[in-house]
């Protein structure tokens, strides 16, 4: 699958990517200068996270993703414990007056300067696949990880919503009636 | 009485802001100063203590009664309790909620408080059956009651107050739907009192009288009002609720003549002065007489109800309702008063005073008590502390993380 291979590469990059960071930051701390932002992840801040409760199968975790450095971010993967997989998905147009949700090809970028907000009905991280419930209330952890390899956590509390019930259509094989 | 009279008067002749009187001196009953804007005005939500006990009352509350799916998860309600915060910290604050689908509701707060306290059966958990407070037990019932289970005990209380109905309707939408598949609501008792602006100094309610005129003295809160955790140390900075609905029969009440409504209350309709007095917050004198008989009827509400003791005070924030009639019923109206009475211990404060008044008070020909509830009001919230916190940390299970905010 295209996104796999994506993905996979784009993890070969990171972890050499990593190497070239460790070492540029050796050599800042050497010299004295100034190493704030340089990982991806110290310059991204979470809020507004919260992760909708459900029994079983498949559900979504919402957050404001914020990027305080001069260069754009992309994030290459989320994880969380409370499902076997977690991706990055987009609600687009199907073309027949509804909607459909679809996995983000290379992931989320948050701009310069800038936010990506992940709400009911836009873009999310799809939590598939659920070993066990989601409770009222339950705290998730989560971790997302960029291109450089670095990595930030935080935890979303679990709301009752019904919302954000766009069909998933992986490969566009199912056509969705969006609500 | 204990002079709160003078600092009240001051305010309301002189007009001070509320702020600078600091917290201590937030009367209940006491008029506000209107926002700047219409519905501006926000009441803070964190703090020691919750607001909506002490705050200045809104012109609307709504109180939910809502039960646990189960009673004995407490973890889900260490979730609902955790999820509560991070909601009216945002909505009191006149910030949508995280899952809020009408933001455009939330735009203002109209002095929004959510006030959360928690029932008896709660603490049938093993984890948390040595941590009830002694006095949170059903009342003694008395030989007045009427008590209609609809309007019964339940394991969470959701007290809400704005001064605006579409912010209250939006707030009660918003905590109650985020936390749907964990608890149902039971009942939602909704109460006013007058629109801002419309009226100064203690309010009245629908049989026309000036009701919560008597109040602990601000001074007095923290020895009265204000648990100190000397029984259940999580409960220190929190208080107790007893929540009585008592409905008032306006049709025997409209029966009767201005004297006769006056000697059964003990003070006057026009001023709510006591009947020895000319100013409302006058004293009564209950040994008055004249022509050898007492002013004040020995059998009037107000002479029943006057504390014997020190420790027989409790504060008052009444609200009226006024339903509907019940299908059938002969009555022409369906009103009455939400009587909210917090204290340190209701069974040494509040029960007294209500046996007194059960025992005899010339008001129960037209008052029938027909809900009753008594919760414990949790301590407040900080950033890092959600409500329950004490609670959850007493039982070993930890504050479950800070919210979000």
């Amino acid at each position: 699958m295209a996104i796999r291979r994506l993905l996979t590469r784009s993890l070969n990059r990171s972890a050499a990517l990593t190497a070239a960071v460790i070492l540029l930051l050796i050599a800042l701390v050497a010299c004295g200068g100034e190493t704030s932002d340089s990982r991806d992840a110290d310059a991204i801040t979470v809020s507004d996270q919260w992760v909708k409760a459900a029994d079983s199968g498949m559900t979504a975790a919402f957050a404001t993703l914020h990027n305080s450095s001069d260069r754009d971010i992309r994030i290459v993967s989320a994880h969380t414990a409370a499902a076997r997989t977690t991706e990055m998905h987009e609600v687009v147009d199907n073309g027949t007056g509804g909607t459909t949700m679809r996995q983000k090809d290379g992931g989320f970028v948050i701009p310069a300067k800038g936010s990506v907000n992940l709400t009911p009905g836009s873009e999310h991280f799809m939590l598939m696949e659920l070993p066990k419930p989601i409770t009222t209330g339950q705290n998730v952890a989560f971790t997302i990880r960029f291109e450089d390899g670095s990595t930030v956590g935080f935890q979303a509390l679990a709301r009752d919503f019904d919302g954000n019930q766009e069909n998933y259509a992986p490969d566009g094989e199912h056509e969705g009636m969006g609500k | 009485m204990t002079p709160p009279l003078v600092s009240r008067r001051a305010v309301l002749v002189g007009g001070a802001g509320l702020a600078g009187l600091g917290i201590g001196a937030a009367t209940v009953g006491l008029t506000r100063e209107p926002d700047v804007a219409p519905g501006s005005g926000t009441l803070p939500f964190y703090g020691a203590r919750q607001s909506g006990i002490t705050t200045p009352p809104t012109a609307h509350a709504q109180y939910i009664g809502l039960d646990l799916v189960d009673p004995a998860d407490v973890p889900t309600l260490q979730g609902v309790l955790n999820l509560w915060t991070q909601d009216a910290a945002r909505l009191t604050q006149a910030q949508p909620s995280l899952s809020d689908t009408e933001p455009e509701l939330a735009t203002l707060a109209g002095n929004l408080t959510a006030t959360v306290g928690v029932g008896d059966r709660i603490f049938r958990a093993p984890a948390l059956t040595r941590l009830r407070p002694s006095w949170l037990q059903p009342l003694p019932s008395f030989s007045i009651d009427r008590l209609d289970p609809r309007w019964g005990q339940t394991d969470l209380l959701l007290s809400l107050a704005s001064d605006d109905p579409v912010v209250l309707a939006h707030a009660t939408r918003m905590l109650t739907a985020s936390v749907r598949r964990s608890v149902r609501v039971r009942w939602v008792q909704r109460g006013f009192r007058n629109s801002p602006g419309m009226t100064t100094g203690t309010m009245r309610n629908l049989f026309g009288q000036v009701d919560g005129t008597v109040q602990p003295a601000s001074d007095t809160y923290d020895n009265l009002l204000w648990d100190d955790g000397a029984e259940q140390s999580w409960m220190a900075d929190g208080t107790s609720l007893v929540l009585r609905r008592i409905s008032m029969n306006m049709d025997t009440w409209e029966a009767i003549d201005r004297r006769g409504r006056e000697l059964s209350m003990g003070r006057t309709l026009d001023t709510g002065a006591p009947l020895t007095g000319t100013d409302e917050f006058d004293d009564p004198v209950f040994s008055a007489t004249r022509g050898g008989i007492p002013v004040i009827p020995a059998s009037s509400h107000i002479a029943r109800a006057h504390r014997r003791h020190d420790r027989e005070q409790f504060l008052r924030r009444a609200y009226n309702y006024d339903d509907p009639p019940e299908p059938g019923s002969a009555d022409t109206s369906n009103s009455g008063l939400l009587f909210a009475a917090y204290q340190r211990n209701p069974v040494t404060q509040y029960v007294p005073v209500q046996q007194r008044l059960a025992d005899h008070d010339d008001l129960n020909t037209w008052t029938t008590p027909i809900g009753s509830a008594v919760y414990a009001m949790l301590p407040g919230a900080t950033e890092s502390r959600p409500l329950g916190a004490s609670l959850f940390d007493a039982a070993g299970r930890g504050s479950g993380g800070a919210p979000q905010k």
